[in-house]
């Protein structure tokens, strides 16, 4: 039976991953994602999770030695986060080449330097490229079920690429939260032992992760481009089945009061909550706001973000992590977005804001100013840029 | 007893007469003329058989098998990145592990093998290795030892011997070439408490397939460290591969023994040594050394295998029962 607890979200995490009898689980630590792979071994020690828990001296060698799994067959899961995901990037690239349906769960938080054990978005962008598919979950419930939609995700045969669920570190990885924990047996209805296409196996040899010639690698590029660019609907697939199995729905992006609206907010991750409540409160001020928060990064959904900001005159866009481009943006989804609203000529004033990096608070308050600075923009004809909330000049 | 003598102490070797036929590596590949490597491959993949898992790191032995559409290889083979060998076999031996536990899989008996080159193994994957080692996984793992990144055209690695000209430790008037010492990767595996370790040569082909046999045997992990003579490298004659292999330990520059259970063995006794500059002669890489240099280097070799015969069992006689393996 399905229980409702107040669990701590990282436990919970690892719980999800347990519920989904994961095989093989190879995790070193960082901090905030430890908490998640200290249960996981804490199940194995105790007996109640069936699998190889294997503490690596590295994430370079906990992402390698998750792609020797997956390619044997076993369902895999890891976790880690900032320093610790850029040292594993290189073999997450060739995770998703080699089309390896692990499950890995970030913590989010800041890349040195300055050192910042706190939250944001870098290692979150720093993966945009690698070609896995990047949920991102709001709260603790979400949590939970995008790990079991995971795997379900990406052992998906129309699918087959790793799947990074995103929790802010600490803001929501260190919450008690009261939430679902989904019954064993309806996850196992959910989620099939997977069943791989190819893998490593003595009594049918194949060769994985041969050499690339110049006449072939393009072909191959092109091949898990498609492959990626056709995944979405199958995401939306696992999301709408979990929906009628579980009763809780997912979407790409979800809105908040958009109808309307004549600004909205474009957040990901749990820093979306505190956007809800400034809307509420504009709201009440009279300013028409609301929020889109977009939970499945990659592959992006154009369709659906586009839908739900179309009506505004004014985007509110949340970067959580530099770019570094040098010109007028510095964030990676003010980027993403200007160019998916310069392929449909539709031009609302985009302000992009960089706002609650490294651990720094980003208010209800701080939502208002936004808001009201790329209202103010337009009114005085001057266009928005980009600019830091919250600190100090 | 230690683990790895109870799982040996009923070995019975591989001798001229019951060498396996199996091929687990298919002629047709890629190699360059005179590899010594790819024939110690073959060497050590017969007698492993078909039942194994092998992960390979970048490199030689990866790029000349595995061009796409092609390959070389009959059993399954995956190879991931250069640093990370060891870790991906980690991977795939606690895949099988929980598998078969849980009845996933009914494979108790298939063999992981990780290998690398020299670079792969005691510079840039030496962390991967030293961790997988550690924790102890049911693998082996293979050390192709050409003493340079010879794929990548000759640069000098941790492996590469006091004097030998690379291109990136060339001599020079002011440059002997290698100005360090070769780094001792079988005894950094032995420091790890590894229960089997072993030293071997292509041109000592039954020893070799010995060897990586019982690595195969004992539980946990075992490293073996394979000399690997590399023509294009060494600037040798292609034809002199073996021979170059050979008089490395004849030379007692590559002493052939093995580690059980912490236990050092000897595997032959070089009775009447070579001189080292016999075994440099034909490699160019070493035709700048002065006369004193080399003695200076006859010296070394010299202290460092009195060292480890100190500590090793060794065998009497043991070249005269066959002498047909001795030029």
């Amino acid at each position: 039976m399905s229980k409702q607890i107040g669990i701590e979200v990282s436990i919970a995490c690892a719980e999800a991953a347990g519920l989904c009898d994961v095989d093989v689980i190879a995790a070193y630590p960082i901090t905030p994602q430890t908490h998640i792979v200290e249960h996981l071994s804490e199940m194995v020690a105790d007996g109640h999770l069936d699998a190889e828990f294997v503490p690596v001296e590295s994430e370079h060698s906990a992402m390698s030695a998750c792609i020797g799994s997956s390619a044997c067959g076993a369902r895999t899961f890891t976790s880690t986060c900032s320093q610790g995901y850029a040292l594993m990037s290189e073999l997450c690239y060739i995770a998703a080449s080699l089309r390896l349906p692990i499950v890995m769960a970030v913590a989010n938080r800041a890349l040195s330097a300055p050192i910042s054990i706190w939250n944001d978005h870098a290692d979150l962008m720093y993966a945009r490229d690698t070609g896995w598919i990047q949920i991102i979950a709001e709260n603790g419930q979400e949590v939970v079920d995008l790990t079991i939609q995971a795997f379900r995700i990406a052992e998906d045969p129309n699918i087959s690429f790793p799947v990074q669920v995103n929790l802010d570190g600490f803001t929501l990885s260190h919450m008690i939260e009261p939430l679902t924990l989904p019954d064993k047996a309806e996850v196992k209805k959910y989620l099939p032992p997977w069943k791989p296409q190819f893998k490593l196996d003595p009594s049918n040899p194949m060769t994985l992760g041969a050499v690339g010639m110049p006449d072939v690698y393009t072909e191959a590029r092109k091949a898990q481009d498609e492959a990626f660019k056709n995944s979405l609907p199958y995401i939306e697939k696992a999301w709408d089945q979990f929906g009628k199995q579980f009763g809780r729905q997912y979407k790409p992006v979800e809105t908040y009061k958009t109808e309307d609206a004549e600004t909205i907010i474009v957040s990901m991750g749990s820093i979306s909550e505190t956007a809800m409540t400034a809307v509420d409160e504009m709201r009440a001020a009279g300013k028409k706001v609301g929020v889109a928060r977009i939970r499945l990064f990659r592959p992006f959904p154009v369709e659906a973000f586009f839908t739900a900001v179309k009506g505004a005159k004014n985007l509110v866009v949340l970067d959580r992590a530099n770019s570094f481009n040098g010109g007028n943006m510095s964030g990676a989804v003010a980027l993403e977005i200007k160019s998916i609203l310069y392929d449909r000529k539709h031009y609302p004033k985009v302000g992009n804001f960089l706002a609650g990096l490294g651990g720094r608070d980003v208010t209800v308050e701080n939502f208002t100013e936004m808001v009201d600075k790329v209202a103010a923009s337009k009114d005085a004809g001057v266009p928005v840029a980009y600019e830091f909330i919250n600190v100090r000049e | 007893m230690g683990i790895a003598s109870e799982a040996l102490k009923n070995f019975k070797g591989f001798n001229l007469k019951n060498l396996p036929e199996v091929e687990p590596l298919s002629p047709g590949h890629r190699a360059c003329q005179g590899c010594g490597e790819v024939l110690a491959l073959r060497q050590a993949m017969k007698a492993l058989g078909t039942n194994v898992v092998v992960c390979s790191a970048t490199g030689c032995m990866e790029i000349i098998t595995s061009p796409f559409p092609q390959t070389a290889w009959r059993v399954p083979w995956m190879h991931v990145a250069f640093e990370n060998a060891a870790a991906v076999a980690s991977g795939a031996e606690s895949a099988y592990k929980a598998m078969n536990r849980k009845g996933l899989l009914n494979q108790p008996d298939t063999v992981f093998v990780a290998m690398g080159g020299d670079g792969a193994t005691a510079d840039i994957g030496m962390q991967a290795l030293s961790g997988a080692l550690e924790r102890g996984h049911n693998f082996i793992y293979f050390c192709f030892d050409n003493e340079a990144y010879m794929n990548t055209g000759i640069q000098r690695s941790s492996s590469t011997p006091y004097g030998a000209a690379t291109t990136t430790s060339p001599a020079g008037k002011k440059s002997i070439g290698q100005s360090t010492q070769k780094k001792n990767m079988p005894e950094i595996a032995v420091a790890h408490g590894t229960p089997y370790v072993a030293t071997c040569s292509p041109a000592f082909p039954i020893d070799l397939m010995n060897k990586v046999k019982k690595a195969s045997l004992v539980p946990g992990p075992a490293y073996i460290h394979i000399y690997s003579p590399c023509p294009t490298g060494w600037r040798c004659g292609i034809e002199e591969s073996v021979e170059m292999a050979r008089l490395a330990v004849q030379s007692k520059v590559f002493p052939l023994y093995e580690v059980i259970d912490g236990v050092f063995y000897l595997s032959r006794k070089v009775a009447k040594p070579k001189p080292v500059s016999e075994y440099f002669k034909p490699q160019r890489r070493f035709r700048h050394l002065t006369e004193a240099e080399v003695a200076k280097i006859q010296a070394k070799t010299d202290a460092d295998y009195e060292k480890l015969l100190a500590k090793c069992v060794v065998p009497e006689a043991k070249e005269k029962e066959k002498p047909e393996k001795e030029k």
